[in-house]
């Protein structure tokens, strides 16, 4: 069993750059470890910390104007690498969903199979969201999973996005592939048989 | 009778079930593993007291720490030496074979799979790695994964997976002088942008890439991911079956035969339709060379950096940002900019092909003083064929030393970093912030790109040399 998700009203936190990609999310210097855990630590490390470990005090996630548990980000976030060490560590500093124009592929289904929730939304509600965060950092947004849709609360402007149907029911009642595919082995046995 | 594309082919004999409202349940041939995606997937098993459902249809090759010098040694970071061991142990444990250091067949898990035979034709192919698109330059559907789906394989060999729209890229007509896979395939990338192909599967077609060798092949189908497509794929051939056959893992006489009879029907069917078709044409193509921090971000070696007011106002800060990074002004050119490393190698253009291109270009030259170079090969049996060919004699009396197989500088996990701020003309496959060692810079080229670069110490047209 994994967590569920359901539905989340949050502060967000801006990242206005398009393509970011997974060695920026997380560094391949840190995916050494043998476990899932501690990722989140070096989330962004070398946009958040400059090569000393210092902060780097103009980045979003070191300043505390900004918080949240929704990540708001240009299109085309998580291109590059498979590494679903990104998604880890986009999970293990607190997020429970990233909101973007367009995600990359391989990202998106890490990020489902560790219940963060990959929000699509169109240029338009992406661009209006950037700036109700600007203009108040305690504006926030209502993702609801049930219905799908995302909703701005700052502006009042909502929309649906896709998730297929599998994927939303594993979220919601907290289930992974894992556990379909274990339950499918017979078949599995019989379609090789059979091939 | 139904047209179908050379993907649907592959995708929906591989479909055991489809889930109702969801993916598709897809059964997977071949499995790869290296050391750093699947340590957490053999966790998992070991949480749910679970066997390798398929053991013989996994793979195992550490890859991504390792040094390439001294493999005789202990790996000194303690850290990569763990993860390496790691799979060492779990790969004994759950009863897969392993190619560890110094193994006659280590190498980079992309390089090795089809030099040895496994990657076939009509094949899906799976690895926690997006340049797992290498091997659809076979004929095979190959595509990245991440590590709860490597824990799916493992435990079912299958996956859950949409199924993704289809693409044909075709590019006809001739290659000039001087114009390399990697070209092709650093111009379609810029010409699509880096998440253009994000949804899709490409078929690569046309002229230019039929008269691609096996080797040039795989380098384009590698850098598939590079525009976003889910993996790249081109239609088995001639060429394939010749560079197939004899192969270790590969049929063998009669099973040869049937095989290749049964891939000859792989091919896209006259008229079947592709959600999307992009054509371009050979001639437009001419050596490439990235400036920016993705790899879309690239020009003809002639061109200039593009202006501020060529990028749409969205992209305005990545661009800004990115520039900033590397060094550069709108609207400049590179050649003549000086570099301090070239780096040949990895699964993009770490094969014998790239290697020879590269002897051959520097051949009767001297390596810049000024210039670092890794040369990297892929594999053992890259290695072997380079000391066969008496390659490494070339390259020694230019003044290159060659190094031991792996991943190595392309993205840095063992001590092949390039410092801060340092530039790289790199044969590899991204030139993220960073991804050759915090603060490096790289420009992404083909190895005869490389080769000009580390014979002049700049930014140089090889086709100056030719």
């Amino acid at each position: 069993m994994r967590e569920k998700f359901e539905k989340l009203t949050s502060t967000c936190i801006p990242l206005p750059i398009e393509n970011v990609d997974t060695d920026q999310i997380i560094p391949a210097r840190f995916l050494k470890a043998t476990t899932r855990e501690g990722f989140g630590d070096n989330l962004f490390r070398d946009w958040r910390y400059d090569k000393n470990g210092n902060k780097i005090e103009s980045f979003v996630l070191n300043n505390p104007k900004y918080s949240g548990t929704v990540l708001v980000a240009g299109k085309n976030f998580g291109s590059g690498s498979s590494r679903e060490h990104a998604a880890w560590a986009v999970a293990g500093y607190g997020f429970r969903a990233v909101v973007s124009s367009f995600f990359a592929d391989i990202f998106k289904n890490n990020a489902l199979n560790n219940c963060v929730l990959p929000v699509v939304v169109s240029e338009e509600f992406l661009g209006e969201l950037f700036k109700s965060i600007d203009e108040n950092p305690a504006n926030t947004v209502t993702i609801d999973l049930p219905e799908q849709t995302i909703t701005n609360n700052a502006t009042g402007r909502k929309e649906s996005f896709d998730i297929n149907p599998y994927k939303k029911n594993c979220l919601l009642n907290g289930y992974d592939d894992i556990d379909y595919l274990l339950s499918r082995k017979s078949d599995i046995e019989a379609w090789e048989k059979n091939r | 009778m139904e047209k179908k594309t050379l993907f649907d082919k592959i995708w929906d004999a591989h479909v055991v079930s489809i889930v109702e409202g969801g993916p598709s349940q897809l059964y997977i041939d071949r499995h790869y593993l290296h050391e750093v995606t699947s340590p957490q997937a053999f966790n998992g098993l070991r949480e749910r007291g679970l066997k390798v459902f398929r053991p013989a249809q996994n793979t195992c090759s550490p890859d991504h720490n390792i040094p390439t010098m001294n493999q005789d040694k202990p790996i000194s970071d303690p850290v990569s030496r763990n993860q390496v061991d790691t799979l060492m142990k779990n790969a004994e444990e759950f009863g897969l074979t392993v190619y560890g250091l110094l193994n006659p067949k280590n190498g980079i898990i992309h390089v090795i799979g089809p030099e040895n035979g496994y990657t076939q034709p009509g094949m899906t192919i799976v690895c926690g790695d997006s340049h797992t698109s290498t091997h659809g330059a076979m004929g095979a559907v190959a595509f990245g994964i991440g590590t709860s789906e490597v824990e799916m394989v493992l435990a079912s060999q299958c996956i859950l997976q949409p199924k993704p729209k289809k693409m044909r890229i075709s590019i006809e007509g001739e290659l000039a002088k001087g114009v390399t896979a990697k070209d092709i395939a650093l111009y379609v990338i810029a010409k699509m942008t880096t998440g253009g192909a994000t949804g899709y599967f490409v078929e690569f077609a046309g002229s230019a890439i039929r008269s691609l060798s096996m080797e040039g092949r795989m380098t384009v189908c590698n850098l598939s991911i590079e525009m976003g497509a889910r993996g790249g794929m081109i239609a088995p051939d001639e060429t394939t079956f010749e560079y197939l056959k004899g192969r270790e893992f590969a049929p063998k006489g009669e099973a040869w035969e049937k095989a290749v009879s049964e891939w000859r029907k792989l091919p896209t069917d006259e008229g079947a339709v592709f959600d999307k078709e992009v054509v371009f044409d050979a001639a437009d193509i001419m050596p490439r060379i990235t400036y920016g921090t993705n790899p879309g971000m690239g020009i003809g070696i002639t061109e200039k950096i593009p202006t501020l007011d060529e990028i749409d106002d969205a992209g305005k800060i990545s661009f800004s940002k990115s520039l900033e990074y590397m060094g550069f002004k709108p609207g400049e050119s590179l050649l003549g900019k000086p570099i301090d490393y070239v780096f040949l190698g990895s699964c993009t253009n770490g094969r014998i092909e790239d290697f020879r291109a590269f002897a051959n270009f520097v051949k009767g030259h001297k390596k810049a003083p000024s210039v670092t170079a890794w040369l990297v090969p892929g594999s053992w049996n890259v290695e072997k064929a380079i000391r066969a060919e008496g390659i490494d004699k070339i390259l020694a009396e230019a003044g290159f030393e060659l190094r031991q197989p792996g991943c190595s500088a392309c993205l840095a996990m063992n001590d092949d970093k390039v410092p801060a701020g340092k530039y790289a003309v790199s044969t590899s496959n991204r030139n993220f912030e960073g991804r050759q060692g915090p603060g490096s810079r790289t420009l992404l080229a083909s190895p005869l790109v490389a080769a000009a670069a580390a014979i002049t110490g700049k930014v140089t047209d090889p086709r100056e040399f030719m």
